[in-house]
């Protein structure tokens, strides 16, 4: 059995009378890339945020790589917010730089090489990239790190179906296969070819973890089929 | 451009017949060596690790071998090209059948359907200067 780069035992998270999450049990070994899938406020980005340290659980633990999370646990976490966190008076490059700094499995060559093959001017300032554009200058930022968990929070929202293709084949290319990445989406179709398997969560609870191929050799239907039974409204 | 997938069917099975199709048409060759698992994951933009277990699936198969430290190969082994070819056109057939059947055709109904269109087809078929792609013409 090898070892599982996330645990998240009984996780709970509440804002004032909200529960955001509630009593969650979520398991990802390395090596796979994951959706993580639910509806509009069903704790998605929470999850992200407690993994990555932002916020602090109301109760139960998370471990990454065995590790509560922290210092050690933010060196081999990628991160990408669904807002970005960068100033925009910033150059790309700055931007590049800062990532430079900040962690030591950054690499700048192959930012540069990503940057290059999508037309991004590294001279130019964030401010001035529309929003697809900043979004892609991130998302190079993030999967630029050779990280053990990369957590992506809504990265294609943002981006044209054309980009959308170049990023999913940028996340394939850049894939680790030791590594995991979760991806939290509304875009199910769009990714659904990329995943392993996918975590579907409501209210705060784990209410299925399965591969694609199960879901669509079983039910004999897509993820995206399945997701919009599940949450039928 | 990414390949495109039913969304009924484990996308390995279709990656599969979608390589299986490359060398049928011939766009792969016998002996011919495949990109790597990265490259067709990429190219076909869907995860490595199902890429790897439709390749591993085709390897069992005897379709495609490996080389240890030169990568993946296309079989060059006649027997089984032409076994293939024939179990991909006998699933056109099932396919072609169970459509027919849907509209209320019987097998032999659809046989004579087929066997009539053909013959109804004939005099359309290119003469020696009649460009080639005529012969695609379907309906």
């Amino acid at each position: 059995m090898t070892d599982m780069i996330l645990k998240c035992s009984a996780l709970s998270k509440t804002y004032g009378r909200k529960q955001a999450l509630q009593g969650l049990d979520l398991e990802l070994a390395p090596g796979r890339i994951v959706g993580l899938l639910g509806p509009n406020g069903s704790g998605k980005t929470t999850l992200l945020k407690l993994i990555n340290g932002l916020l602090t659980p109301t109760s139960g633990t998370i471990r990454i790589d065995g590790l509560p999370p922290g210092k050690e646990t933010k060196a081999i976490v990628s991160y990408l917010p669904e807002r970005t966190y960068l100033d925009d008076g910033m150059k790309v490059r700055e931007a590049i730089n800062f990532f430079r700094d900040f962690y030591s499995d950054f690499d700048s060559t192959r930012a540069a090489e990503m940057l290059h093959s999508l037309d991004i001017d590294d001279n130019a300032r964030l401010r001035t990239l529309s929003k697809g554009t900043r979004e892609k200058v991130q998302l190079i930022l993030v999967m630029s790190r050779s990280a053990r968990l990369y957590c992506l929070d809504e990265p294609i929202a943002g981006v044209d179906p054309a980009a959308r293709d170049y990023i999913l084949r940028t996340i394939i290319n850049n894939y680790d296969p030791q590594a995991t990445i979760l991806i939290s989406t509304h875009l199910i179709a769009d990714i659904e070819q990329i995943l392993d398997e996918v975590i579907f969560i409501r209210d705060g609870r784990l209410i299925m973890q399965r591969t694609v191929d199960d879901i669509r050799a079983q039910d004999g239907k897509s993820v995206d089929t399945l997701f919009r039974e599940v949450f039928k409204c | 451009m990414p390949w495109d997938f039913a969304p009924d069917r484990p996308i390995y099975l279709q990656l599969i017949e979608h390589i299986q199709q490359k060398i049928i048409s011939g766009e792969y060759q016998p002996g011919d060596r495949l990109p790597s698992v990265r490259e067709l994951a990429a190219q076909a933009a869907v995860n490595p690790n199902t890429m790897q277990k439709a390749l591993a699936e085709l390897e069992r198969g005897g379709l495609v071998y490996s080389q240890r430290t030169s990568g993946r190969f296309i079989t060059d082994d006649a027997l089984l090209l032409q076994n293939l070819r024939r179990r991909t056109a006998v699933r056109h057939v099932n396919d072609f059948l169970q459509n027919m059947q849907t509209l209320g055709f019987s097998p032999e109904d659809a046989a004579d359907l087929l066997a009539e269109h053909i013959r109804a087809d004939r005099p359309q078929l290119p003469g020696p200067d009649t460009p080639n792609e005529g012969v695609m013409q379907i309906d």
